[in-house]
């Protein structure tokens, strides 16, 4: 019996006896097949070179992220891409070059089967176009109403080329870039959810980051650090950064790159586009004098095209964020408190 | 009090309004205002447009702003 | 975006804030009604830049802050109750807290609660969920009021039989009164809320100069809406007037939205209502009419009791009247901050608890 007689996916396809075999093989090997994969040993064994011009052993980066998104489907990508961007992402904000992922998949029972395969053959696609391979994984299905469709987890192993991007190299007077618009992401994924529902052309940004990354650092500027701007958005990573570091954030709205559509949705729904989550766009500080020289070298990249220096580190006030607003005043801009929700007030 | 963000009428249909606001586009029910057409713009809270937007009122407010702010629109760019 | 960015111009917002600098002979006192406006005067930095010539008092405006903690205990305990209703919320009210527990956390622990934007999706809710109630738990002042009274309209027209509102819907006018009779809050002048006044009409407030020699300026809610208006204001403080102004005459106008007013006659007439931290104001709230009975949650179901029962200690009643100032109140930074808020000015980060709480540590140039 193969997959392809289910139309969705029953408790026994995780039952770990042949149903679940005939899953892995049909669904997932097929899309992901690489040698390291293949054998479908309980683990992956991984060959990692020492560094080709020293010859010393390479340092590992190690990462782990869950996915949990709801709807799985939605405008320019699927919880599937974000998977495996997500943490090539993560590894790549470190300065880590991403070689290895896992993949493990949580699945409610009822599931259809198209869908899952689509996110698989989106996952492959993704990791293909990356350079990174999914090379060990999982599969567990819970009966219905126990978890939402389809959540995924993956990990990531990278090699670390140069020095780790750590926020404590940060220091006063770098300045702070942003790869490109930020909110499309949160507003894609926002807009299509019930009760807010609103027609934008916004898509999701989401997208693997390592290859800007390169870009970035071959430049040879002094890149002290990065930050995917995720959940939270750009605040949350400035906001991290500040702390950090221990140093005053200082950035200005105007220079801030939105999408009018963006700020469109923000205003009618009440948030802000600087909380809103990206999942393709990085917050980067570096020092002052390179920072004209790497954002050329970033718009010359489609995921940097927008870039833009949007502040500079300070002093004062220490460990925050201070945004100028587009009227030209000054005010602290804080962590989220909590999910965003829509406003009448 | 009352978050409520002005956006231009595309069209009405059986009471409701869709309503663009730089291009995002969120429909609105007409029921608390009468005569408002295509190409009007609208304020709209809680999913309602509440009022029209007088296009001379507002021409009139931004004279005024700029006399007291003693800076003139084609100063600012 | 038309309307918006034309009122966000940095220098004539900047040259508008010197001149309100200058004008500021003593520090004048003015109180914004409107949450919104709060929200405007903390996302712009109006509030610092001023900060030292006007004292920007927030009022009683934001229905976040001025529902009482009983009400929400009564939604609460109603949805402990009754396990398979739908509670519908404006997402602004998820994080408040009662007097143990809020929306957010009672989600968490298994109620139904629906984030709202519009009243609209509690009738959806209701028409996609046949064999449940919904109940909307319905805050906020004239503005909201009309928009749940034509979704009750809507809801009988449709004859949908499971959707009913706990009408908590509050009064401007009679709050600015019940301030200004307790002669406990110095105001020098209003800054009326736009919105509002769109429904009610620039002549509801008449009664602010006729009978209280109070200045009075309608304005609107972009930054340099919000700065001309404190603007108008001071001059009229200035100049010894005290006459009822309008800044957002593209959208205010004198009599209302006639239409509005006659959905809210239609379905609701004034009641009592409990203010938080204020108590009882007469005649400030709204109600459901009998005719619409069978919408009003009060009469379809037996709503909860909960006596008023502030978090102790808390001083949020002291603060909305603008008698207090937060770092006053013995909750402040130490059981109450805006990760965990024991009152609802800590809630929304422009709740005055919030916005001092965010400043507290920092000089802002």
């Amino acid at each position: 019996m193969t997959t392809g007689a289910y139309d969705n996916i029953i408790l026994s396809h995780g039952s770990g006896g042949a149903l679940t075999r005939s899953l892995i093989e049909d669904v997932f090997l097929k899309a992901f097949d690489n040698p390291l994969l293949r054998p479908l040993n309980d683990q992956a064994v991984l060959h990692i070179e020492p560094d080709a011009k020293t010859g010393a052993r390479q340092r590992l980066a190690f990462t782990t992220d869950s996915y949990v998104i709801s709807p799985i489907f939605f405008p320019g990508a699927d919880i599937g891409k974000l998977a495996v961007c997500g943490t090539i992402n993560d590894l790549a904000v470190g300065g880590a070059e991403a070689l290895y992922l896992s993949a493990s998949f949580i699945m409610e029972e009822g599931l259809p089967m198209a869908d899952l395969k689509r996110v698989v053959r989106s996952m492959a696609d993704t990791a293909l176009a990356a350079g990174v391979r999914i090379v060990t994984g999982d599969t567990k299905v819970v009966e219905r109403g126990k978890a939402d469709r389809l959540f995924i987890n993956t990990a990531g192993i990278g090699v670390l080329n140069g020095h780790a991007l750590i926020p404590e190299n940060i220091s006063p007077g770098d300045a702070i870039i942003v790869s490109g618009t930020i909110g499309d992401h949160g507003v894609a994924v926002m807009t299509h959810r019930h009760g807010i529902a609103m027609d934008t052309p916004v898509i999701s940004d989401c997208a693997a980051l390592n290859g800007l990354v390169n870009d970035m650092l071959a430049t040879g500027a002094n890149v002290k650090a990065m930050r995917d701007a995720t959940r939270g958005g750009v605040a949350t990573a400035l906001n991290e950064f500040a702390a950090s570091a221990g140093c005053a954030m200082l950035i200005c709205e105007d220079d801030i790159p939105v999408k009018n559509e963006v700020r469109g949705a923000c205003e009618l729904l009440g948030f802000e586009p600087l909380y809103l989550a990206n999942e393709g766009k990085l917050v980067a500080v570096v020092e002052n004098g390179h920072a004209k020289t790497l954002l050329e070298s970033m718009r010359t990249h489609p995921l940097g095209k927008d870039a833009a220096i949007i502040g500079f580190v300070s002093t004062a006030p220490k460990g925050k964020v201070l945004l100028e607003t587009t009227i030209g005043n000054k005010r602290i801009l804080d962590m989220p408190a909590g999910e965003l929700l829509p406003r009448i007030c | 009090m009352c978050l409520g963000i002005p956006g231009r009428i595309i069209e009405v249909k059986d009471g409701m309004a869709v309503v663009d606001v730089a291009g995002a586009r969120k429909t609105a029910s007409m029921a608390l205002l009468e005569g408002a057409v295509k190409d009007d713009y609208v304020i709209v809270h809680a999913g309602f447009a509440i009022e029209r937007i007088d296009a001379e009122k507002a021409e009139e407010t931004l004279r005024l702003i700029s006399e007291a702010s003693g800076v003139q629109v084609n100063e600012i760019h | 975006m038309k309307y918006i960015d034309e009122f966000r111009r940095k220098k004539q917002a900047q040259a508008i804030i010197e001149r309100i600098r200058a004008m500021s002979v003593r520090r004048s006192s003015v109180m914004e009604i409107c949450g919104t406006h709060t929200h405007t005067m903390a996302r712009y930095g109006i509030r610092a830049a001023l900060s030292g010539h006007v004292k920007l008092i927030s009022g009683p405006g934001c229905p976040v802050c001025v529902t009482s903690a009983s009400d929400v205990d009564r939604i609460i305990a109603f949805s402990r109750r009754e396990r398979n209703s739908i509670i519908a919320a404006f997402g602004d009210m998820m994080r408040v807290p009662g007097s143990e527990s809020s929306l957010e956390r009672e989600r968490a622990n298994g109620a139904d609660v629906r984030p709202l934007y519009s009243p609209l999706g509690a009738l959806e809710a209701a028409r996609d969920n046949p064999d449940r109630e919904v109940v909307l738990f319905a805050v906020g002042f004239e503005t909201t009021a009309p928009t749940v009274a034509a979704t009750i309209l809507r809801a009988k027209a449709e004859a949908i039989k499971n959707l009913s509102v706990l009408a908590l819907h509050k009064l401007t006018p009679p709050a600015m009164k019940a301030l200004l009779d307790s002669g406990e809050t110095p105001i020098d002048g209003f800054i009326a809320p736009g919105h509002v006044t769109a429904i009610i009409g620039a002549a509801s407030y008449e009664f602010l100069a006729k009978e209280y020699a109070s200045p009075c300026v309608v304005a609107g809610f972009e930054p340099l809406d919000a700065i001309y208006g404190l603007y108008m204001l001071m001059r009229q403080i200035k100049e010894g007037r005290c006459d009822i102004e309008n800044q957002y005459s593209r959208v205010v106008k004198w009599e209302g939205n006639k239409k509005a007013q006659e959905v809210i006659a239609e379905v609701f007439e004034p009641a009592d209502a409990s203010w938080r931290g204020i108590g009882i104001i007469p005649q400030s709230g709204l109600k459901i009419r009998r005719n619409y009975s069978y919408f009003d949650a009060e009469a379809r179901f037996d709503m909860p009791q909960c006596a008023e029962k502030e978090p102790i200690g808390c001083r949020c009643g002291g603060v909305l009247k603008g008698i207090l100032s937060p770092p006053e109140c013995p909750l402040f930074a130490v059981s109450c901050t805006p990760q965990a808020p024991a009152g609802p000015c800590m809630v929304s980060s422009e709740g005055t608890c919030a916005a001092y709480y965010k400043y507290r540590d920092a000089e802002v140039a």
